[in-house]
């Protein structure tokens, strides 16, 4: 198995004295599909945002394989093989989507690279294959700003996808999504997995449990629990934070 | 799975018309220096006036191009371009002086009158070398290049943007200002140069004279217009795009934004001193009151009134503004500035897309 593992591990990120993670731990195995929910503030996009460079923790261990990963900046975590899909997703408007698919597509990042860059036949394929993947196919050579709340979460999955990394970090997938789509967000994350590291975030509980895989509960910027859907749905803990209320 | 073809469309309608503009504009004055040719009274006849000041709007239009190229594209909001234009102008003038040799009013065979008289007694070390035109050309682009290269790195990385950086542009152009106003500077203090004789051995008193720094002009015009056109539709232009509207998404897909902004600042940094460089010769004077900050200003006015983000309405709105500008500067002076800011505050509200907005919008 390619891909490198990732560990968190006493990680703490305080805003103006407000811990908005509290000594978090996390592993997540090369190829392994994670789940993580919690309620609203619990610190999960946080935990994001320290995984991929865009928040430094107060205090704490953050490592993908030997990497330490609060020492590098976004652009070189991102090279490393982690990719993200933000919660509000954030597309380039003023392109395509097929630019915006071109502009992830795995490839050499520098000015004088791009400068020289052309798209050759397997880059397109795979373009076309993404495209059709998040059922874009039509809408290929429209702006990405005219699309959809929903479209643009679909592109923001493509962008993700094309970028080809180990580990994919998805927030709130579904939200915006109806009931047919979510269930085919489900089916590509799955199918995904195996072949890259996911973690996903989710309110769904219907959704991470089509998932099938281990979940991971956080609470105000703690591990509360962890386990199989069944485990953490039973755990009291949870139950009394979470999901009895 | 079988995947559909996705075949890359064709420029759109208004893309092309935008481009055709861009030809007549092009042609239309490529013929100005031919019909200053014909006789006086001929309805045709361009005069010298209309040669010599289309020739200035010719460098203001490059000015525009690489200002766009940076604030259009890159989002780069400089409000000190004037002083890329002014340093790339300074260099020539250098060039200009040196060539004077032993003609001017003190007769000295290597330095220039204003150095005879403060009183030097040889040529500054970075005087050495622009007599030689080659070497002259270099520093127009390298001069710009550095600044804005040292600059750019120190801001971009410390990720300084908008309005912070804007100020900063600013700062640098009013401080080149009075750092060129200094005598001890060895640029003239703030006479600059001037009285210049000859270019390639081309005397520049002449109408060919003239007519030859037109056409380079023009030539460099066109060269500079395909080289962003040819840029911009590259993947680069597409990740400068995307820059300017959410950079640090663009940090997310891997892309280090701040050797990409650097390389747009430079080439437009060096775009912006060619223009000056071409200018110079024409208006016949270089002196500090190029850096001043309302010049930066200016350019930025042309390319929002002609249209930011559009290379043709750079140009448009180098050549509108300043049709405007010689039309009422001697029409009614003291109007100017309030024209001026005026048609700042009225394209911001109410054609935020500038004049090519507009063409736009009737396209459609
Ligand atoms: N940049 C920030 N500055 C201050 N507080 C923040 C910042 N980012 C997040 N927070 C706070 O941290 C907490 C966790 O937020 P978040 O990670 O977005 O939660 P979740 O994604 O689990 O809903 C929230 O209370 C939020 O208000
Ligand atoms: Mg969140």
């Amino acid at each position: 198995m390619k891909g490198r593992r990732l560990y968190l591990d006493g990680v703490s990120v305080v805003f103006d004295g407000f811990r908005a993670l509290n000594n978090l731990a996390l592993v997540v195995e090369p190829g392994e599909m994670r789940a993580v929910i919690g309620p609203n503030g619990a610190g999960k996009t946080t935990m994001m945002d320290v995984i991929t460079g865009k928040t430094r923790p107060t205090s704490g261990i953050v490592t993908f394989g030997e990497l330490d990963l609060t020492r590098m900046d976004e652009a070189s975590i991102a090279n490393l093989g982690i990719g993200r899909k933000f919660q509000k997703p954030t597309v380039f408007d003023a392109l395509t989507v097929f630019e915006n698919l071109e502009l992830a597509l795995k490839a050499p990042r520098g000015p004088v690279a791009c400068l020289r860059w052309h798209l050759a036949g397997a880059g397109r394929t795979r373009i076309e294959e993404v495209t059709t993947e998040i059922g874009l196919t039509d809408r290929a050579h429209d702006l990405a700003g005219i699309l959809s709340h929903g479209q643009k979460q679909w592109l923001e999955i493509g962008m993700m996808l094309m970028q080809d990394p180990d580990l994919m970090l998805v927030d709130e997938p579904v939200a915006g999504m109806t009931d047919a789509e979510t269930e085919h967000t489900a089916k590509l994350l799955a199918r995904i997995a195996g072949r890259h590291s996911v973690v996903v975030v989710e309110h769904d509980l219907d959704f991470v449990r089509a998932l099938g895989c281990k979940v991971t509960v956080l609470h105000e910027g703690t591990l509360l629990s962890e386990g199989s859907i069944d485990h953490v749905q039973n755990d009291p803990r949870v139950v009394e934070v979470y999901l009895g209320r | 799975m079988s995947a559909t073809t996705l075949d890359t469309p064709a420029p759109s309608r208004i893309r092309l018309g935008l481009r055709a503009v861009m030809g007549v504009v092009v042609v239309v004055l490529a013929t100005f220096p031919l019909l200053n040719m014909l006789p006086q009274d001929s309805v045709f006849h361009v005069s010298d006036f209309l040669v010599s000041v289309s020739g200035k709007w010719i460098c203001y239009a490059i000015l525009a191009l690489s200002l766009d190229l940076a604030w259009g594209y890159a989002g780069i909001l400089s409000l000190g371009h004037g002083a890329f234009f002014a340093l790339g102008g300074y260099a020539m003038g250098m060039h200009l002086m040196r060539l004077i040799g032993p003609r001017g009013v003190y007769g000295h065979p290597v330095l220039p009158d204003f150095m005879v008289f403060l009183g030097y007694q040889q040529l500054p070390w970075y005087w050495l070398g622009f007599d030689h035109f080659a070497f002259a050309m270099l520093m127009v682009l390298l001069v710009p290049g550095m600044l804005a290269l040292v600059l750019g790195w120190l801001c971009f990385r410390s990720r300084i943007t908008g309005v912070y950086l804007s100020i900063i542009t600013q700062a640098m152009t009013y401080a080149l200002m009075l750092a060129f106003f200094r005598n001890d500077m060895g640029f003239g203090g703030n006479n600059g140069f001037t009285d210049f004789k000859e270019l390639l051995g081309m005397p520049l008193n002449t109408g060919a004279a003239r007519a030859s720094l037109f056409y380079a002009s023009l030539v460099s015009l066109v060269g500079c217009y395909l080289f962003c056109l040819w840029m911009t539709g590259t993947k680069y232009g597409r990740v400068l795009t995307a820059i300017r509207d959410a950079e640090n998404r663009v940090r997310f897909l891997g892309y280090d934004t701040t050797s990409h902004k650097l390389f747009a600042f430079v080439a437009s940094a060096m775009m912006a001193g060619l223009a000056g460089a071409l200018y110079v010769p024409q208006v016949g004077i270089i002196n500090p009151g190029e850096f001043s900050p309302g010049n930066s200003i200016e350019a930025v006015i042309w390319v929002a009134v002609g249209g930011r983000g559009t290379l043709v309405g750079a140009v448009i709105g180098a050549f509108s503004v300043n049709g405007l500008k010689t039309w009422l500067t001697s029409a009614a002076p003291d109007l100017w500035l309030f024209v001026l800011g005026g048609l700042f505050v009225a394209v911001t509200l109410f054609l935020p897309k500038g004049l090519v907005g507009l063409l736009k919008g009737r396209a459609k």
